[in-house]
């Protein structure tokens, strides 16, 4: 039911924008279409005001970090259909010190979702109206949640009794901190639903 | 005439009315607030990069601690999420278990609300009375899980451990002694004279506004738009349970509250139903690759330990992919969008926190009213910093 909805969406908008949309798939009942920096306002805009598709909320902004890859960033925005009860992904790339164009003018509520991952990706937004670092603290370096940023972070922080204030120091662990690698070189046994699956094959 | 000068006012991060550890910087013209700008990030935590560090049994208790008002209903969207990409399907008796508790949260949820927002503008009954359910309510948390807060409960693939008998008794029996309660905070509040005069045509919010700010929840609803994800896009067991979505009318901070008090009704009608009809059978996946095994088999069965001890140790393999899963938690829409990328940790896990884009709309909603009625906007927009620093 979902699938044949979400198909004539995919169809529809491949249709109308076949030039600004450069793939499209559905994966576990979620759409997804791919386009690049420079069509996304305009892909958003069709989607929000088409009277077919009203995708007229847009429930968050997210960015994934991946650091091997040559367009290194990729943004995706999660956008709702009240009326059609639907759902709809748009995925952009962007390279390390790519910018992109913000959509305030079209979802005032991508203000923070943008400042937002300005301030944990370092990515930046072109007329946006007040791009400053929403989450992480006053006078912070670097963007937290790059994946080559240490969990640990740089700096800590703590009341210093000597000078009456709280002060900033690099951080100081007691015991390093540990990741292990556990995953095991060996095949176990299969997944209870993988043997269901090839014994139905 | 005397010519003012507007003036910056900085409200919090200290403030008992900042609901948590917000900074409000309001511009002031008089009394009449011309600019708000709230400085979140006060308690911000990383969640979402210590996520990406652990596997993901371990970074189902860090979603506790988003909105730990209603601790459970933050940790289904994640465990949806994970099941969506294994492709598990969850026994009945887990999903019937699961909605058990979500409405519970949604009522711990909102009694502190409704309470703190009549405290915020003078109302200090409500909050006594109230939370001595939220303690009862609590209570049966700990029974369920061990713990009052921090439950860590709905495990992927189904919940950690079956309840205990006398819980499911004694949890009918609080939706029977329930009822009268919200009916007594009904008679503190919503024929109040100054309630009303506080609340009423405050923070008033128009459809096409909620839409465009990203509202969900109870924010969304109460400006008219009929929209709940338990009824509209169900998961778990929602479809085969009747409740009604009580739906606003003027987007004012006084409809959100009777919103949020009608909500309570039919979460007890949810519940009751749950408890009615609670079928028998286990509680999580018998997939021994994904759910640990029971505690007995520990000591007879080396499959089970072995078992045992990878899952706890490597955790269980998800397949790479990236969904998106929601719920209707108490504050709105709740989601996860999480990617895989096949390995035993989550690669990105980005939280959608509904009160991130409430808090956002602080400017727009207060924008030409009374500095006092900053605390009742804040109050109604019903925000939990754990949430919205994330």
């Amino acid at each position: 039911m979902i699938k044949e909805k979400l198909k004539k969406i995919e169809k529809l908008v491949n249709s109308e924008l076949s030039s600004k949309i450069s793939g499209s798939e559905i994966v576990f009942e979620e759409l997804l279409f791919k386009t690049s920096t420079n069509e996304i306002i305009e892909v958003i805009k069709f989607l929000k005001l088409d009277e077919r598709l009203k995708f007229k909320q847009l429930i968050d902004i997210a960015a994934i970090d991946y650091p091997n890859e040559e367009k290194r960033f990729e943004l995706v925005y999660l956008l709702l259909s009240i009326e059609n009860n639907l759902r709809a992904k748009i995925s952009i790339r962007l390279e390390t010190n790519e910018k992109t164009q913000s959509i305030v003018k079209i979802f005032p509520s991508a203000n923070w979702m943008e400042r937002e991952i300005f301030d944990m990706y370092g990515i930046r937004f072109i007329n946006h109206p007040d791009l400053r670092r929403i989450l992480t603290d006053y006078n912070f370096k670097g963007h937290p949640l790059r994946k080559d940023f240490p969990l640990t972070g740089f700096n800590e922080v703590r009341y210093s009794e000597k000078e009456k204030k709280v002060i900033y120091e690099p951080v100081k662990l007691e015991q390093n901190y540990r990741n292990f690698d556990f995953s095991s070189p060996w095949e176990g046994t299969k997944y209870l639903k993988e043997i269901k699956e090839t014994n139905k094959k | 005439m005397k010519k003012t000068k507007s003036m910056t006012l900085n409200f919090g991060p200290q403030h008992p009315a900042a609901h948590g550890v917000l900074r409000l910087i309001l511009e002031l013209e008089g009394e009449i607030v011309e600019k708000a700008d709230p400085h979140i990030g006060l308690l911000h935590r990383g969640t979402e990069k210590l996520i990406e560090n652990k596997t993901y049994t371990q970074a189902l208790p860090y979603f506790d601690r988003l909105d730990y008002v209603a601790p459970m209903n933050q940790e289904h969207a994640f465990a949806l999420a994970t099941e969506k990409l294994l492709k598990i399907e969850v026994p009945i008796r887990a999903k019937y278990i699961r909605v058990i508790f979500c409405e519970i949260g949604r009522i711990l949820s909102h009694i502190l609300n409704v309470t703190t927002q009549a405290l915020d503008v003078g109302a200090l009954t409500p909050s006594l009375w109230g939370f001595e359910e939220r303690e009862t309510l609590m209570t049966f948390y700990e029974r369920a899980s061990g713990s009052r807060l921090h439950a860590n409960y709905f495990r992927t693939g189904g919940v950690h451990k079956d309840l205990p008998t006398k819980l499911v008794e004694d949890i009918g029996k609080f939706c029977e002694t329930f009822p009268k309660i919200i009916d007594d905070l009904e008679d503190l509040l919503t024929e109040n004279r100054i309630f009303k005069q506080r609340n009423v045509d405050i923070g008033l919010v128009s459809k096409k506004d909620a839409l465009d700010h990203s509202f969900t929840g109870v924010m969304l609803r109460g400006s008219g738009v009929p929209w709940d994800l338990r009824k509209s896009q169900p998961y778990e067991c929602y479809q085969d349970l009747k409740f009604k979505i009580p739906v606003g009318k003027n987007g004012d901070c006084y409809d959100r509250y009777l919103c949020r008090i009608e909500e309570m009704r039919e979460s007890i009608k949810i519940i009751k139903q749950c408890i009615e009809s609670l079928p028998k059978g286990p509680i999580k996946t018998v997939d021994g690759k994904i759910s640990p095994p029971n505690r007995d088999d520990l000591k007879q069965s080396m499959e089970a330990l072995i078992h045992h001890f990878k899952l706890f140790t490597e955790g269980f393999r998800v397949p790479a992919g990236n969904v998106y899963s929601a719920v209707e938690a108490p504050k709105g829409e709740f989601g996860v969008y999480l990617i895989s990328d096949g390995s035993n940790r989550p690669y990105r896990c980005k939280i959608r926190a509904p009160g991130f884009s409430h808090l956002q709309a602080m400017d727009y909603l207060i924008k030409g009213h009374m500095l006092a009625d900053v605390p009742a906007v804040l109050g109604s927009l019903d925000i939990v910093f754990g949430e919205v620093d994330r």
